[in-house]
């Protein structure tokens, strides 16, 4: 088959009478050079088109892609650290808030139970100021009561001692009563 | 032509003979060059259907790769994607293979690659003209490839690229032998390497063609039709597969030519 387009009858003619191929058109050498010359040029346009537009661009478009990718990321980085920064700052600030209060609330409590301790320093102090001026009282009218309770004694002793036909002495009936008094 | 011509060809002999018969079977006319201006001659510089698909392949690449990434957005548009994928990919592969040396072949590789691919995929228009079928495109591809790597390893390591068919692990008393191999299969590559090519695009769109031959007769028609859409899915892939394959294969070509140490 291969060397059938150039016997002797087909040299020149490719195709028969009824326009159909004759063999395999490939193997028609007339064709050849037209077919070459036309793929050269088309590959010398191809050639200059890639090697001079296209693949560069492309080239310059990844290259541009990359750069942005990996700019894209430092940013993120950058970004995450600040974003860890502003939650430590916030939990710094979270702390310090918190101890001022506790700080604070410290404070006062011990200010009350100052303030709480003094009142009742005085109060027991007037208490027990209270208390002995009341003792005071106490003994002068156990003491005034006692007196009378002596005169009381006596005078009834006399009174008694009158009544049963008897000579009032005052001086016995006072020691008598007062003997009888200390018991 | 009946008695030396192939089974395609005798097909296609046959439906003339007998003129309206209802399967007709021409599935290697989509490949004749034509002119596009009318007449008959084709000199090397009338433009054909080549030209013109040669064309489409230059106008889907600069629209692929120039016009989509006009705006050189940072947040890729769809097609500025496809244009930043097709880079990596064939520079990805080119560096994995030839390593940092390789890169300044990169212009040459994705050229390759991107018209290959482009070809192969405007093929697949239904009606359309395959210029990667066609050997006389992709011949002069691997030659290029071929001739450049060859001279490319003389000039970067001089005699030293003769260590490539010199196997220097192999025990001694088979060298001599192992070198012959190799300086064959190094004189092949760019045989099998334009043939892979143009072979697999060419029989796919054959075999579809065949396919929709038998469409013509009803009983047939829907099992071709399923027949077509699925060689058409193949055909995709195939289109893809082969640009790659071709490109690797350059890639592994190049790599010889700058670390022809084994």
């Amino acid at each position: 088959m291969a060397t059938e387009p150039i016997s002797e009858e087909v040299v020149g003619s490719c195709v028969d009478s009824h326009g159909s191929a004759i063999g395999m058109p490939q193997l028609c050498f007339d064709w050849f050079p037209n077919q070459i010359f036309w793929l050269v040029i088309t590959l010398v346009v191809i050639f200059l088109v890639l090697s001079r537009v296209a693949l560069p661009r492309i080239a310059a478009i990844l290259a541009e892609r990359q750069g942005t990718i990996t700019n894209d990321l430092a940013a993120a980085e950058d970004l995450k650290a600040k974003a860890v920064e502003a939650e430590e700052a916030y939990n710094k600030a979270l702390a310090d808030a918190r101890a001022e209060a506790q700080r604070i609330a410290a404070e006062a409590r011990a200010e009350i139970q100052a303030d709480l301790d003094d009142a009742i320093a005085k109060a027991d102090a007037e208490i027990a100021a209270k208390a002995a001026e009341s003792e005071k009282a106490i003994a002068e009218i156990r003491a005034g009561a006692l007196e009378s309770i002596q005169v009381v004694a006596k005078d009834v002793a006399a009174e008694l001692v009158t009544a049963l036909g008897g000579k009032a002495d005052a001086d016995a009936i006072a020691g008598a009563v007062e003997a009888q008094l200390k018991g | 032509m009946a008695s030396e011509t192939t089974a395609a060809h005798g097909a296609a002999g046959a439906e003339h003979a007998a003129e309206g018969s209802s399967l007709v079977f021409h599935p290697m006319d989509q490949f004749i060059v034509k002119p596009l201006f009318g007449g008959d001659t084709i000199a090397w510089y009338t433009p054909t259907n080549v030209t013109l698909w040669l064309f489409f392949a230059v106008l889907a690449i600069i629209g692929l790769l120039v016009l989509s990434t006009s705006k050189r957005a940072i947040v890729p548009t769809r097609m500025q994607s496809i244009a930043e994928l097709a880079y990596g990919f064939i520079y990805k592969m080119l560096e994995d293979i030839c390593g940092k040396e390789g890169v300044k072949y990169f212009p040459y590789v994705m050229t390759l690659f991107m018209f290959i691919v482009t070809a192969n995929f405007l093929g697949l228009i239904p009606t359309s003209f395959t210029t990667t079928s066609h050997f006389a495109v992709t011949i002069p591809l691997a030659l290029a490839v071929f001739l450049t790597v060859t001279v490319l390893g003389f000039v970067k390591n001089g005699a030293g690229f003769l260590s490539l068919f010199w196997v220097s692990s192999a025990p001694l008393a088979l060298r001599p032998i192992l070198a012959i191999i190799e300086l064959i299969s190094y004189f092949v590559r760019p045989v099998s390497h334009s043939i892979r090519l143009a072979g697999n695009v060419m029989a796919g769109h054959a075999v579809i063609k065949v396919f929709a031959g038998f469409a013509a007769v009803a009983v047939i028609s829907p099992v071709s039709v399923l027949a077509i859409t699925a060689m058409y899915g193949l055909e995709v892939l195939v289109a893809f597969i082969q640009a790659y394959v071709f490109t690797i294969l350059t890639c592994v070509y190049l790599k010889d030519a700058l670390h022809p140490h084994h």
